[in-house]
């Protein structure tokens, strides 16, 4: 097993992610019970200790299963627990299976939660579940944890916000409508869980920094307008999930510099 | 010890009870909710509270608006933002007693248990008992004007007691000139909001009452409405209804769909708090405290959220606040996919282990806290929800036995328990509800 270090990044998500969690269970009743959150995180591990062992070959590392078991279950609803494992197994899956070019396609959760809401029909998002009370203290969690993390995707989550609320004021510009609107549909907890813990992913986003800021632009692009034309909640998550296949074409198209070194968890620095 | 009066006929109503727990809900599962119902708190509770039903399936929509409009009928008009040209087999009158026997079903109850005899306690068994609009004033106007200010009359129906125009506008200063030049008083700043809505391509259904019809009716009130379309907009227009409005109004929204629990996705919907036991005061006046409530729970949320009142399979109901809707009148509110299933016979009864879930949603909005629409989706969520609360009778008769110490102090706890839980949830004062719990017998310190 990795030895665990204060240095990487994911171990400031998972506590960043399971302090949002203990606080929307407590405090907001998300509606996400404790035995299916023990049910959603240890099927991501075992995915991964399975996957790792008899597919990929690599030491277990419990510490990416476990950021996306929380994403998971900050999101995922369905209406039994069979169905949550099963969401947990494809997203940890869609790592170990689903790959280019030595890098995994989809972000786990992402893929996780886009393949439950499209091929079945027992599984819904709740984007209001957050509120707008508790927002300003969502945003200080998720950039706090943003500095504390060193990824270096700052710029992905700067590009998508940037480009989302940019579409935000516009539509309500078009259409004549108070900045009260566009004000409160920034106000989301699901579009900074999103921003913070889905699309920065570095393992799953364009090597070269041109390339990511067209692919949070495009991804914030195809997300609003699947929301506001087909009043679909779950936009963005699908706007990432379709997306997510032309990073290996935007690699291609912007290769990394030489100097550059992939990304990898345990060097954050160095990328 | 003095005899309460509610003892003496509890023991019979129990009786009766099990008769019927066991015949009608033979299939329902053993931990199901029992109790006695007896009041429940429905739409008329809440002033300037507008009833709507909703019947969705895919993308086949019904709406289903209810008016308690008391004014002048010749005052009556009604615009309401619609998805698409709605035909005149579209639209429908839907008898009023439906909706209220809908908002009846699903409406916040009061249950009611009797402590058994501490002395001889009973063998434990479980047993359940079934027990906006904008108004305006309106005058026909020439399709030229219309024209000219970019307004197009796309349809023009009489149906039941309803004149109904079909609008689209290019523009929304053409569309509140012709609105106000065809006698509409236009509330002041809804041009924006209107002009929102064409350019999201939006049509306008406009209501008034044709007088000749309604005479011919025989009522003195204004039936319900209903607008039939297919679209992807599952959503509630209710910007228009915030301008220059005095103050929040509630809405009770009723939704009836085949799959599961419906909810808001841009707004947060909370459940009611629930199945808490409440001081037995609170039979005397239980409008007063599911208000009392719901004030309290939204000015906790800062007005912002949508409470979930009802989730339930329309197969039955456990208290039972009204009895379930037969399939014909859930049809002609719009559950369409009944009647492809069902058979003539089927359609008078009540569904059984039906297709039809409803979510009773309740909300105050007013256009600072709700400044967009409502928009909704449909879950997988079958789970049953309802707001429930419970009154506790101690038992009162005459016993004696070592236990009946123990008995009387658990009350003391219980008493102080339900004193606590009504003040947490209403706000109400917990020196005054000691007081009158004390006056009805429960004797709190």
């Amino acid at each position: 097993m990795a030895r665990l270090s204060l240095r990487d990044a994911r171990v400031w998500q998972i506590f960043s992610l399971g302090l949002l969690l203990i606080f929307g269970v407590s405090k907001l009743g998300f509606d996400q019970t404790l035995t299916n959150i023990a049910l959603i995180i240890s099927t991501a591990l075992a995915t991964q200790w399975l996957c790792g062992r008899f597919i990929a070959g690599v030491p277990f590392d419990p510490l990416s299963p476990l950021i996306t078991a929380f994403s998971l279950c900050l999101l995922l609803r369905t209406s039994s627990p069979e169905f949550l494992v099963l969401g947990a197994v494809l997203a940890i899956g869609s790592k170990f299976i689903l790959r280019f070019d030595g890098k995994h396609i989809f972000n786990p959760g992402n893929f996780g939660v886009a393949a439950m809401l499209l091929f079945t029909n027992v599984a819904w998002i709740s984007p209001a579940q957050w509120g707008s009370k508790t927002w300003a203290a969502f945003l200080f969690i998720c950039l706090a944890c943003l500095v504390l993390s060193r990824a270096r995707r700052a710029d992905i989550a700067i590009a998508f916000l940037g480009s989302y609320v940019a579409i935000l004021l516009l539509r309500a510009l078009y259409l004549g409508d108070p900045l009260a609107i566009p004000m409160k549909q920034m106000q989301s907890g699901a579009l900074l869980l999103f921003t913070f813990f889905m699309i920065t992913d570095p393992k799953t986003t364009p090597d070269r920094r041109s390339a990511r800021i067209l692919f949070a632009v495009m991804v914030a692009a195809a997300g609003a307008w699947l929301q506001f034309a087909y009043y679909l909640p779950q936009g963005l998550i699908y706007a990432l999930f379709f997306a997510s296949p032309l990073v290996p074409l935007l690699d291609r198209l912007f290769p990394r510099e030489r100097s550059d070194v992939r990304f990898q968890w345990s060097r954050p620095a160095l990328n | 010890m003095e005899m309460n009066p509610m003892a003496r006929y509890a023991r019979p109503l129990l009786a009766a009870a099990l008769l019927s727990c066991s015949g009608l809900f033979a299939a329902a599962p053993a931990h199901a909710f029992c109790g006695f119902y007896v009041a429940k708190a429905d739409a008329k509770l809440f002033n300037k509270a507008s009833k709507v039903v909703v019947a969705r399936k895919g993308e086949q929509t019904a709406v289903t608006m209810a008016s308690d409009y008391e004014g002048d009928l010749k005052e009556f008009a009604l615009v309401i933002p619609v998805p698409t040209v709605v035909g005149k087999d579209q639209i429908k009158i839907i008898e009023s007693a439906w909706v209220d026997h809908l908002d009846a079903y699903s409406a916040p109850r009061l249950v009611e248990y009797f402590d058994p005899d501490p002395c001889n306690p009973p063998i434990a068994y479980s047993a359940a008992t079934p027990r906006n609009t904008v108004m305006m004033a309106m005058a026909d106007s020439s399709a030229s004007r219309a024209k000219a200010l970019g307004v197009k009359i796309e349809a023009q129906y009489t149906v039941g007691e309803y004149d109904i125009l079909i609008l689209s506008a290019t523009q929304s200063d053409g569309l509140s000139t012709w609105l106000t030049e065809s006698g509409y008083k236009i509330p002041q700043g809804a041009a924006p909001v209107l002009g929102s809505y064409i350019k999201q391509d939006m049509k306008f259904f406009v209501a008034r009452v044709n007088l000749t019809e309604q005479a011919k009716t025989g009522r003195q009130f204004l039936r319900p409405i209903q607008v039939n379309y297919s679209t992807h907009k599952f959503m509630l227009p209710i910007r228009l209804g915030t301008v220059n409005s005095n103050g929040p109004q509630d809405m009770i929204m009723l939704m009836l769909t085949e799959k599961g629990r419906v909810e808001t996705t841009n707004y947060r919907t909370i459940r009611m708090p629930s199945n808490m036991d409440v001081p037995i005061f609170t039979k005397t006046d239980f409008g007063g405290f599911y208000r009392a409530m719901f004030d309290h729970q939204v000015k906790k949320d800062d007005m912002r959220a949508v409470y979930l009142e009802y989730a339930w399979d329309m197969g039955w109901c456990d208290p039972c606040a009204a009895d379930p809707l037969p399939n014909n009148q859930l049809v002609a509110l719009g559950a369409f996919w009944l009647n492809q299933s069902a058979s003539k016979e089927d359609l008078r009864l009540p569904p059984r282990m039906s297709n039809v879930f409803v979510t009773r949603l309740h909300v105050r909005y007013d256009a600072a806290h709700f400044p967009e629409d409502l928009v909704f989706q449909e879950t997988a969520d079958r789970a049953n929800f309802q707001g429930r609360y419970v009154l506790r009778h101690p038992y009162t008769g005459q016993s004696s036995c070592p236990q009946l110490d123990d008995y009387q102090r658990s009350l003391q706890t219980r008493f102080e328990r339900e004193a606590t839980t009504l003040t947490q949830l209403t706000g109400w004062d917990l020196a005054e509800i000691r007081t009158k719990m004390r006056a009805n017998g429960q004797a709190v310190k």
